[in-house]
């Protein structure tokens, strides 16, 4: 029966006066009741076999835990992470800039530089950088078919851990280029005409103007690809870079206690993507200042 | 001097001509307002005085100086950057829809090109920036962010933000267009005050009350021309021209 069918007469007979002065009550949900017991049921029998199955070796994972070894690995992890995003991002702002200039030539080269980096698998790139003693064994400045001003032996001034950061580094740069034109583009047109009527420049406006208000569009996609970072930096082991996970394969390879190694490992990358997100939900609060704030377009 | 002289200005928008032979002059210390139809160019010409839009041919004076544009030889020739965004420094420039800085307070907002653009000290800058708030009426309003301030209450920031630069002359693009029609009064007081005050102004407005009361002189225009220009009681009360007739009995 629906409420239009419904009888006038059976409602007429409630008092509302007196049921008006009672409070709601709230209807159960059944549903919500048996996900609990769902939940709960799986919550115990997956306690249950990380407690009791031994493969887990808890006793290992304790002992490696903060072992110098992974310590070291950890902190060369997070120099990786750091270095690579800082230098993502200046290659990031300045493709992105490039890439929204007026010169033709220029936003060539940045949309060469990102569909290079973007259509080539990380993988790959980070084995060629890690090769580059083999396509160049010596580099240095000098005139083209000319002679060699100043050369070095590649292998001296590019040790792994510099193949590493320039293997993670340009290749986010390429996407970071595009979250950062992103941003830039989410800023109102009218902002920088306003600016440019007043007198400044492009790149004051740029700076004083478009970048500030980008950053919060910008923020929350850098936060994901930093989190992205910290666990795609583990790619350097196969050029072989001493980082987190290749330490801790340097470890099981012989002592054979791969499981609670790499379970050691991941409450490391899992601890680190958790500061993380705490720092970017911080930074984040702090753009957000005047928010909502678009120039209202008539 | 700030007088403003259009000489046989076109513009071209990829073959579309919006501007045909513009013919005109703002005296120093004028209010012109420019009214006509949509898409009739008074936008465009405004946008031309301080180089946000180029022009095809023809010039534009400002204090008897070309804008945009130089001399090369027997031609003319885009002026250096720095050059443009110099003479742009004493054009002040109001838009419809506001444009304030998103990310700062209206004080900010006011501030911001005396500090780093005329390097003005920050302590100096505040304090003109506070007196200029409070001549818009906007003293308690300092510290809110755009976002916070009613469509009314931005365009008053606006115009107090142009004015910090000190100008000679202030462009308002169709100022109260955007507002809701209980806001636009307010705005178009701080218009009227500035008036008096003997600045320069020109202003693309659909206000026909403000045009005959504030303005000196009005321009009708219609398809990318002037069709007639002069006292705005004689222009408003009394067109000559069939197309003037016909638009000014829509709007009033």
């Amino acid at each position: 029966m629906t409420v239009s069918e419904l009888p006038i007469a059976v409602e007429a007979r409630h008092d509302f006066a007196d049921l008006a002065s009672r409070p709601v009550l709230k209807r159960k949900r059944p549903g919500q009741l048996i996900a609990m017991v769902v939940v709960g049921l799986f919550a115990v029998m997956g306690a249950y076999v990380i407690v009791t199955n031994p493969g887990f070796g808890w006793p290992t994972v304790a002992k490696y835990l903060l072992d110098i070894r992974i310590l070291n690995g950890l902190l060369t992890t997070i120099e990786l992470t750091v270095i690579a995003m800082v230098l993502g991002l200046v290659i990031g702002l300045v493709i992105a800039v490039m890439r929204m200039s007026d010169n033709a030539l220029l936003r060539g080269v940045a949309g060469a530089y990102i569909w290079f980096f973007r259509g080539t698998p990380l993988m790959v790139q980070m084995l060629f950088w890690g090769f580059a003693a083999v396509l160049f064994p010596t580099i240095g400045i000098g005139i083209p078919g000319g002679p060699m001003l100043v050369e070095w032996n590649t292998n001296d001034v590019l040790p792994l851990f510099v193949a590493g950061i320039l293997g993670l580094g340009l290749n986010e740069g390429a996407y970071m280029a595009e979250i950062v034109r992103a941003g830039l583009m989410g800023v109102p047109a009218g902002q920088s005409e306003a600016s440019h009527a007043m007198g400044f420049s492009r790149m004051e406006t740029l700076r004083h103007v478009v970048i500030p208000q980008a950053m919060k569009i910008i923020l929350p996609p850098v936060g994901n690809e930093t989190i992205s970072m910290l666990k795609t930096t583990s790619l350097v082991i196969v050029i072989g870079v001493g980082d987190l996970l290749y330490n801790a394969q340097q470890i099981y390879a012989r002592n054979l206690q791969q499981i609670p190694l790499l379970i050691v490992a991941s409450l490391w990358y899992i601890l680190l993507t958790t500061i993380l997100s705490l720092v970017q939900a911080r930074i984040e609060k702090r753009y957000s200042r005047g928010n909502n704030i678009q120039a209202r377009k008539a | 001097m700030s007088e403003v002289q259009f000489l046989n200005v076109h513009k071209d928008f990829s073959g579309m001509e919006v501007l045909k032979g513009i013919n005109f002059t703002v005296e120093s210390g004028q209010v012109a307002c420019l009214i006509g139809p949509s898409g009739s160019g008074k936008s465009t010409l405004l946008r031309c005085v301080n180089h946000l839009e180029t022009t095809s041919s023809g010039t534009i004076l400002v204090g008897g100086r070309m804008i945009g544009y130089e001399v090369h030889g027997d031609r003319l020739i885009e002026a250096h950057q720095k050059d443009i965004n110099k003479r742009r420094s004493r054009i002040g420039m109001v838009f419809q829809s506001f444009n304030l800085f998103g990310h700062m307070t209206a004080l900010e907002n006011v501030m911001m090109g005396p500090v780093k653009l005329l390097k003005v000290p920050k302590a100096q800058a505040e304090a003109e920036a506070r007196e200029l708030l409070a001549k818009v009426g906007l003293a308690d309003r300092t510290g809110h962010y755009p976002a916070q301030l009613s469509g009314g209450q931005q365009q008053r920031v606006a115009i107090a933000r142009a004015l910090s630069m000190k100008p000679d002359l202030m462009l308002f693009d169709e100022p109260t267009s955007a507002l809701d029609p209980e806001l636009v009064g307010e705005v178009l007081d701080v218009m009227k005050a500035l008036a008096r005050d003997g600045m320069t102004m020109i202003v693309v407005t659909h206000e026909m009350g403000f045009a005959r009361e504030v303005a000196d002189v009005v321009a009708f225009m219609d398809g990318g021309i002037i069709v007639e220009a002069g006292d705005p009681n004689e222009i408003i009360s009394r067109p000559q021209h069939e197309r003037t007739k016909a638009f000014l009995s829509k709007v009033l």
